[in-house]
């Protein structure tokens, strides 16, 4: 293949990657962004979602399709509740306390890992794709699942836009970002909307395993990466910034994928996270974040 | 805290802590042996932690790249360059202060949240290095230093690191230095600074202190003690491996100074045994039980951090200062 | 009578938070030794402008000069050790530490040994009055003896200039009595500026007062001449009788 013909098949590969990673950064700027509290668990609720794409799509035979679009349905569903659940038992508890909050995700994400190894166990295995339709272009196949995907993540993330812009739900939670005490006096119930918060972000990064799971596999411990990545992506985008968490998801995803194809992984990654370090330590606001108040 | 009586007792306390530390190595059956000198290691990693985060209330992600400072300063002079053991721990401390000074004076630039990432993302870089120069550090699978690597030559003895008497003395007397080291430490002036740089930095900058110096200062004390921890573990146990450096061995510091009492001086050793002997006990027993179930260390850790946070945010000793004994430090 | 060098001057200091003018351009100074109170309504400025002198907040432009130094850049902890101490208009304690350790943190830096340490220590608790309440953990203590734990750290850190932000709020009227003693026997030892809006205190400490509105110095002069100026009358105290 050409270079040109490579270099396409990278910004593929990396536009797969920048898709799925917006829609978790999104749920982790969301979550920063409403609540002030970083969840280090957030890439379990990732993992979660793709193992129970598994356990769906293998529980329903037939056609793939119709135990993939189950999961799509089933598997945020179910993931926002244990996000719902641990928001109540604890979070709420210490009443998002940053240090605190941090400390009790991290313990979360262990307990996750755990339930996931206990009952799936420590193998990484395969989700058949929905459809296997391939797309022949001039210089190679591609697969039209990973199209389809980007195109529905792109989907999602104009739909969540259009309910944090145009909805009553998405001004409560724009409001209580805002400002948290203004929110309270105007009655809005700032604890039930942290917790469907919190809950919406997790439901985010199960939806987006979900789409992944048939391109990678389905392990306990495929949630360490995209962690990093989001933590990255958020951080470069500004945390609570909608449009700076999809502009560094593409730069990120874009830069991961091509970068990946011509050089070491490792490398990529070294560069990626030093990057991200001294944005952090030199602009901490990220590209367009709003300076705190 | 005033000083008067209190000193005494404090000083008296501890040295019993020692003495006990010392007279177990003749009662303790072989295996338990073991544990306690690896114990005794890794409560120096926790000590070291402890400074910076119970002490000066900076919560970083990343200090395992310190411990690993010490444990590759100390394993790849030995492996490669067939350093003797004494330079090699003194190359393993000087790898800890250098890096410690040089991530803190980047890292220290932020507070709070930033900070924790930061020093996730250093501790990963870290972390991502081993694994690139693999060619020296051979990675996830480590450096194996020999018997004969790990013997100190003293005139015409030879002191044999590889032998569990050996070890346990040697483990114990870096334990006991570096707590006395501590113990002073916060008792001093200095140690007042870090703590009100914790309980409200502003003020502390209102009283004349130049807080990011300060910081700095801890980063660098706790930088040398946990790489003196990595080194000691190298030189005594024979291995260094990239799992060291994984973000999990920065986590488990954290967790056992919050089981111990985070600010406790003698916090550290109580949290790192009791997790010890937890996860132990816990594996045999869910283990014994219900088998199958891949039962590992994960619940037990998840487990306890959550319920520290919830119900003992202070420990154990920290919970016993609060309640009893007012002049712990 | 000769021309006195100011121990602290400020030409033309302000500082904007987007639209919003705290400090507009202040012309301000103060002789070693007097005891200066800025009054003024709320929102006039008298925090932000003794907190930019401290350096709390940077100033966004204009001069401050202190013992004949130009500090406007310097960072907060260096302007304390030039001798400038700052104590809080919202209580700034460290509460989990005892009495002891809070004035020992501002004692220590300068004090050469434990044992001065522990004398500097006791002499600027005695002097307000918490000696025998030194291993209290400062949480325990009641708002007014936090206040005044507060001036004890002040003391103990040997200042040239002593600002007060609003000491006496929340305290009851013995406690004020108190007080004044307090300040007028460290007035012995250091210049003091004082942020009140009690006019009695005003009245009774201030050798001079300085009184501020939106951002400006509206007036300066002695307790009298405020009193009898109609600018600040129908500014701030209100026509007619006392307050």
């Amino acid at each position: 293949m050409s270079f040109s013909a490579i270099l396409l098949l990278a910004t593929l590969e990396g536009l797969v990657t920048a898709a799925m990673l917006a829609l978790m950064a999104l749920g982790l700027s969301l979550v920063f962004g409403v609540m002030r509290v970083v969840n280090v668990a957030h890439g379990e609720f990732f993992m979660l979602g793709a193992i129970l794409a598994w356990a769906v799509t293998t529980a329903i035979g037939g056609h793939p399709a119709l135990g993939f679009v189950a999961a799509l349905i089933v598997a945020p569903l179910l993931v926002g509740g244990v996000a719902l659940a641990s928001e109540r038992l604890v979070l709420r508890r210490l009443q998002y306390e940053p240090e605190a909050t941090i400390v009790a995700t991290i313990g979360m994400l262990y307990i996750i890992q755990q339930v996931a190894l206990t009952f799936y166990g420590p193998d990484a295995r395969p989700v058949v794709a929905p459809f296997t339709w391939r797309v022949t272009l001039p210089w190679f196949g591609y697969s039209g699942y990973k199209l389809a995907v980007i195109g529905f993540s792109i989907v999602m993330l104009i739909a969540t836009w259009l309910v944090l812009t145009r909805t009553k739900a998405g001004l409560v939670m724009r409001a209580t970002q805002y400002d948290r005490e203004t929110a309270q006096s105007f009655g809005i119930p700032v604890d039930r909307v942290y917790a469907w918060v919190f809950a919406l972000g997790a439901m985010l990064a199960a939806v987006a395993a979900v789409l992944i799971v048939p391109i990678q596999q389905a392990h306990y411990l495929m949630g360490h990466d995209p962690l990093l990545l989001s933590f990255i992506v958020v951080i470069i985008g500004g945390l609570g910034s909608l449009r700076g968490t999809l502009v560094a998801a593409l730069l990120i995803g874009l830069s991961d994928g091509i970068i990946s194809v011509f050089f070491s992984p490792t490398l990529a990654k070294i560069v990626a996270t030093a990057i991200v370090a001294l944005v952090l330590v030199f602009r901490p606001q990220g590209l367009f974040g709003a300076k705190q108040r | 805290m005033r000083p008067g009586n209190a000193d005494k007792r404090v000083i008296l306390l501890h040295l019993a802590v020692v003495a006990a530390l010392f007279l177990l190595q003749f009662v303790l059956p072989t295996y338990h042996h073991g544990v306690f000198a690896r114990v005794m290691v890794l409560a120096v990693f926790a000590m070291g932690y402890n400074i910076v985060f119970g002490y000066t209330g900076l919560l970083s992600l990343g200090h395992a790249m310190f411990f690993c400072a010490g444990l590759y300063g100390a394993g790849l002079t030995v492996y490669h360059l067939d350093w003797a053991v004494p330079p090699a721990f003194l190359a393993g401390l000087v790898s800890g202060l250098v890096l410690a000074v040089g991530v803190g004076v980047l890292a220290l630039r932020t507070t709070g949240v930033a900070f924790l990432i930061v020093t996730l993302m250093f501790g990963q870089i870290f972390y991502l290095l081993t694994l690139y120069f693999a060619e020296y550090t051979r990675g996830d699978d480590g450096i194996v230093l020999s018997q004969a690597m790990r013997r100190i030559h003293l005139g015409d003895t030879v002191v044999d690191l590889t032998n569990p008497a050996t070890r346990y003395l040697v483990a114990w007397a870096l334990f006991s230095i570096v707590l006395f080291v501590t113990l002073a430490l916060v008792r001093r002036p200095f140690g007042r600074v870090l703590i009100a740089i914790r309980e409200n930095e502003e003020r502390t900058r209102l009283l004349g202190y130049d807080t990011f110096v300060s910081k700095l200062a801890a980063m660098a004390v706790s930088g040398v003690i946990c790489a003196a921890a990595g080194a000691a573990y190298a030189l005594l146990f024979g291995y260094a491996g990239a799992s060291f450096a994984e973000v999990h061995f920065s986590i488990l510091p954290l967790l056992w100074v919050l089981v111990g009492g985070a600010a406790t001086v003698l916090g550290p050793i109580l949290g790192t045994l009791l997790m010890f002997y937890l996860v132990d006990f816990s594996n045999d027993l869910l283990n014994a039980y219900f088998q199958g179930w891949n039962l590992s260390y994960l619940g037990v850790v998840g487990v306890a951090l959550v319920l520290l946070i919830l119900f003992f945010p202070k420990g154990l000793l920290g919970t016993v200062r609060e309640r009893w004994v007012k002049w712990l430090p | 009578m000769a021309a006195v060098k100011p121990l602290l001057a400020t030409e033309g200091l302000g500082r904007h938070f987007g639209g919003l003018k705290a400090v507009d351009g202040v012309d301000f100074s103060l002789n070693e030794g007097e005891i200066r109170a800025i009054i003024g309504p709320n929102g006039a400025g008298k925090t932000t402008f003794v907190s930019l002198v401290c350096g709390r907040v940077a100033a966004g432009f204009g001069r401050i000069v202190f013992g004949g130094q130009d500090i406007t850049n310097r960072p907060p902890h260096q302007r304390t050790r030039d001798g400038i101490a700052y104590t809080f208009q919202i209580t700034s304690v460290y509460l989990n530490l005892s009495a002891y350790d809070n004035v020992a943190l501002a004692a220590q830096r300068q004090a050469g040994s434990a044992s001065t340490l522990e004398t500097e220590v006791m002499a600027a608790l005695t002097a307000v009055g918490l000696a025998d309440r030194s291993e209290e953990l400062a949480r325990n203590l009641s708002y007014g003896h936090q206040r005044l734990l507060e001036i004890a750290m002040g003391l103990a850190l040997k200042p040239r200039l002593l600002i007060l932000d609003e000491p006496t709020q929340g305290l009851s009227d013995a406690e004020i009595t108190g007080f004044m003693a307090l300040v007028r026997q460290i007035a012995a030892n250091a210049t003091v500026l004082l942020i009140e809006h009690n006019m009695h205190v005003v009245m009774e400490l201030a050798e001079r007062i300085t009184v501020m509105n939106a951002g400006r110095i509206l007036a300066e002069g002695t307790p009298d001449e405020i009193r009898a100026n109609a600018a600040v009358q129908a500014a701030y105290l209100g026509t007619g009788t006392d307050g």
